[in-house]
C-alpha cells in the first residue's frame, strides 16, 4: 500500500461549504482513510453540513461526537461552537475560548492532530477569508506531515490559502479539483 | 498580516519544535503528577490533546519554554498554581445553552419529575451557574421549583462565587432572550433581572432552592440520590477510563428511573457504561438509569 498517511486533516472558512464538496467528491470513489474537517459557521448550525456533504461520498459523514474512535472510511465534522481536537486514537471535543475569534479553530485541529500523528498526517488548508490555519499547518510540517494548499487562484476567497503558503512550509499548493486525486495517487504509490 | 501578528501558539513553540513528542508527554505527565501529589488536584486522566493546549497557554503567558519550566515554577510559587488552576477548569457556558435541550427537559423530564413530592437535582460541574439560573426558572414556570432542591457543584471555588452573586454580563442579555424562547420559555426574559451598571442581576429567589458547593468529581463521592443529573460539556475533558468512574458515580447517585443529562456532542456509545444508562431523549442526550449495575 505505502500510503503512510493515517488521517487527513482540513481546514476551511467562506466558501467552505462548496470547496468541501468538490474536495468530497473528487476522492476515489473507495477512498478510507479517516478526514476531519473544520468548517467555520455560526454558533448555533445544527447538523446540515454533514448531511449536505453526505451527498457527495460514501464516506460515513457525521458531526464529531466527544472521545469517537478514529477509524478507515469516516469523515468527522467539527460540531458548531465546539473545537474539535485529535488524540491516537479518538477525537475529544473542547468548549475552550475561541482561538482567534473561531470556534472551532482549524488551528486547535491541526496542532492537536500534527502532535498526536506526525508524519503520519496530511493537513489541507482552503478557501477563507481570515488567517486560521497557518500556524496550525506549519505545526504539521514541522512534525513531518504533508502540507497541501488550495491554489489561492481557485479559491473563493484566497486569504486563507495565501495566509497559510505565506506562513507555513507548503508541500503542494493544487487547484481545487485537483486535490482529491493527487490523493487519490498517494494511496497507490 | 499573519506575520506582523503571531498568535497565540507561535513563538515559543517554535523553541520545541524538534523535541520528539514522547518527552513531551512524559513532561506533561510529571508536571500532573506534581500538581497531584503538592496540590492535591487530580488532572491526571484528563484528555491529553485539550489538556496540553491548555498547560501550554500557561506556560506561554508565564513566558516559560517548556513544560518542565513550568513544573519548576507551579511547585515553588503557589500564585502559579492558582492562575493554571484557573486555566484547568474553563469556565465557558451560556444560559438556555443548546434551547432544544431545555425544550426536552421541559416538555418530556418535567412529566415524571411532578409525580415526585420532593425533586433532588445534582447539576456537577456548574461552572458559573448559567445552567443553574436556566434550570431555576424552567422549574418555577412549570410549578415545580418549590419542591426542588438543587445541588450546584463545580471544582473551581471562584467560579461558584460568581455563580452565587448571579450576577452576568449584559451584553449577554440579548442571546440569552432568544435561547430562552426558544427553550419554551413562559415569561417574558427581562422579568428575571435587573439591569444595573455591572451587569445583569438575576432574581434572588432563583437561588432560593440552590446550594452551591465545591465538589471534585474525580475524587469526591456521592452524597445523596438524586432524580435528575445534569453534566454537560464537563466529561468531554475527562480520558474514557475517567469518564467511566465518573459515570459509575453518577449512576450509583440516581434514583431508579432518575435521568442524567450530558452535553448535545457527549455519548456513551461503546463505553463500559452504557449498559448502566437506557437513551430516554437520544438526540438531546437525556439518559435514564437502567436498573442492573
Ligand atoms: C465547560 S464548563 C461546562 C459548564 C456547563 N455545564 C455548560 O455546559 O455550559 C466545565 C466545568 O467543569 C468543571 N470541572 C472540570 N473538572 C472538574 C472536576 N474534576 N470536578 C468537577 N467539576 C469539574 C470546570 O471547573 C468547569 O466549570
Amino acid at each position: 500500500m505505502g500510503f503512510q498517511h493515517e488521517l487527513i486533516v482540513v481546514g476551511t472558512s467562506w466558501g467552505g461549504l462548496r470547496a468541501l464538496e468538490v474536495l468530497l467528491s473528487t476522492l476515489p470513489a473507495d477512498f478510507d482513510r479517516p478526514i476531519a474537517v473544520v468548517q467555520h459557521r455560526r454558533p448555533d448550525s445544527d447538523d446540515t453540513l454533514a448531511r449536505v456533504l453526505q451527498r457527495h461520498t460514501k464516506m460515513r459523514v457525521r458531526e464529531a461526537e466527544d472521545k469517537e474512535p478514529i477509524v478507515p472510511g469516516r469523515v468527522y465534522i467539527a460540531p458548531a461552537d465546539y473545537h474539535l481536537l485529535v488524540d491516537d486514537q479518538s477525537v475529544a471535543l473542547s468548549t475552550d475560548p475561541p482561538v482567534r475569534f473561531s470556534r472551532p479553530s482549524i488551528d486547535v485541529l491541526f496542532e492537536s492532530a500534527a502532535d498526536a500523528f506526525r508524519h503520519r498526517l496530511i493537513g489541507i488548508v482552503l478557501t477563507g477569508r481570515n488567517h486560521d490555519g497557518a500556524i496550525g499547518l506549519s505545526r504539521i510540517k514541522q512534525r513531518g506531515g504533508l502540507t497541501i494548499v488550495q491554489d489561492p487562484a481557485s479559491a473563493e476567497s484566497p486569504e486563507m490559502p495565501a495566509g497559510a503558503i505565506e506562513r507555513a512550509c507548503v508541500d503542494r499548493v493544487l487547484a481545487l479539483d485537483r486535490i482529491g486525486p493527487f490523493l487519490g495517487q498517494l494511496r497507490q504509490r | 498580516m499573519s506575520r506582523a501578528a503571531p498568535a497565540s501558539s507561535s513563538g515559543t513553540y517554535r523553541a520545541l519544535k524538534e523535541k520528539d513528542t514522547e518527552v513531551e508527554r512524559v513532561e506533561v505527565e510529571l508536571l500532573l503528577e506534581a500538581i497531584f501529589r503538592v496540590y492535591g488536584f487530580d488532572f491526571r486522566s484528563y484528555a491529553y490533546a485539550s489538556i496540553k493546549r491548555r498547560l501550554w497557554r500557561r506556560a506561554q503567558a508565564e513566558g516559560v519554554a517548556s513544560f518542565s519550566a513550568l513544573q519548576e515554577r507551579v511547585l515553588h510559587d503557589p500564585t502559579c498554581m492558582d492562575r493554571l488552576m484557573l486555566d484547568l477548569s474553563i469556565q465557558v457556558t451560556s444560559m438556555f445553552r443548546d434551547p432544544s435541550f431545555f425544550l426536552a427537559l421541559r416538555r418530556k423530564v418535567v412529566p415524571s419529575l411532578r409525580t415526585y413530592p420532593f425533586i433532588r437535582v445534582w447539576h456537577a460541574g456548574c461552572s458559573s451557574g448559567e445552567e443553574v439560573f436556566s434550570l431555576a426558572m424552567l422549574l418555577k414556570e412549570e410549578g415545580l421549583y418549590a419542591r426542588t432542591r438543587i445541588y450546584a457543584t463545580d471544582l473551581n471555588e471562584t467560579v461558584i462565587k460568581v455563580a452565587k452573586n448571579g450576577i452576568f454580563p449584559l451584553s449577554k442579555m440579548q442571546e440569552y432572550t432568544i435561547n430562552y424562547q426558544r427553550a419554551g420559555g413562559l415569561r417574558s426574559f427581562s422579568e428575571y433581572y435587573t439591569a444595573r451598571y455591572d451587569g445583569a442581576r438575576f432574581d434572588p429567589s432563583l437561588m432560593e432552592n440552590v446550594l452551591f458547593s465545591q465538589h471534585n468529581l474525580v475524587t469526591d463521592g456521592s452524597f445523596s440520590e438524586f432524580h435528575l443529573i445534569l453534566c454537560r460539556n464537563v466529561m468531554i475533558y475527562f480520558d474514557r477510563n475517567l469518564q467511566n468512574r465518573v459515570l459509575d458515580l453518577f449512576h450509583s447517585s440516581l434514583a431508579n428511573f432518575g435521568f442524567l443529562a450530558l452535553g448535545r456532542k457527549e455519548n456513551l456509545r461503546q463505553t463500559e457504561s452504557e449498559p448502566k444508562f437506557i437513551p430516554f431523549v437520544a438526540e438531546e442526550k437525556i439518559f435514564r438509569r437502567a436498573d442492573k449495575k
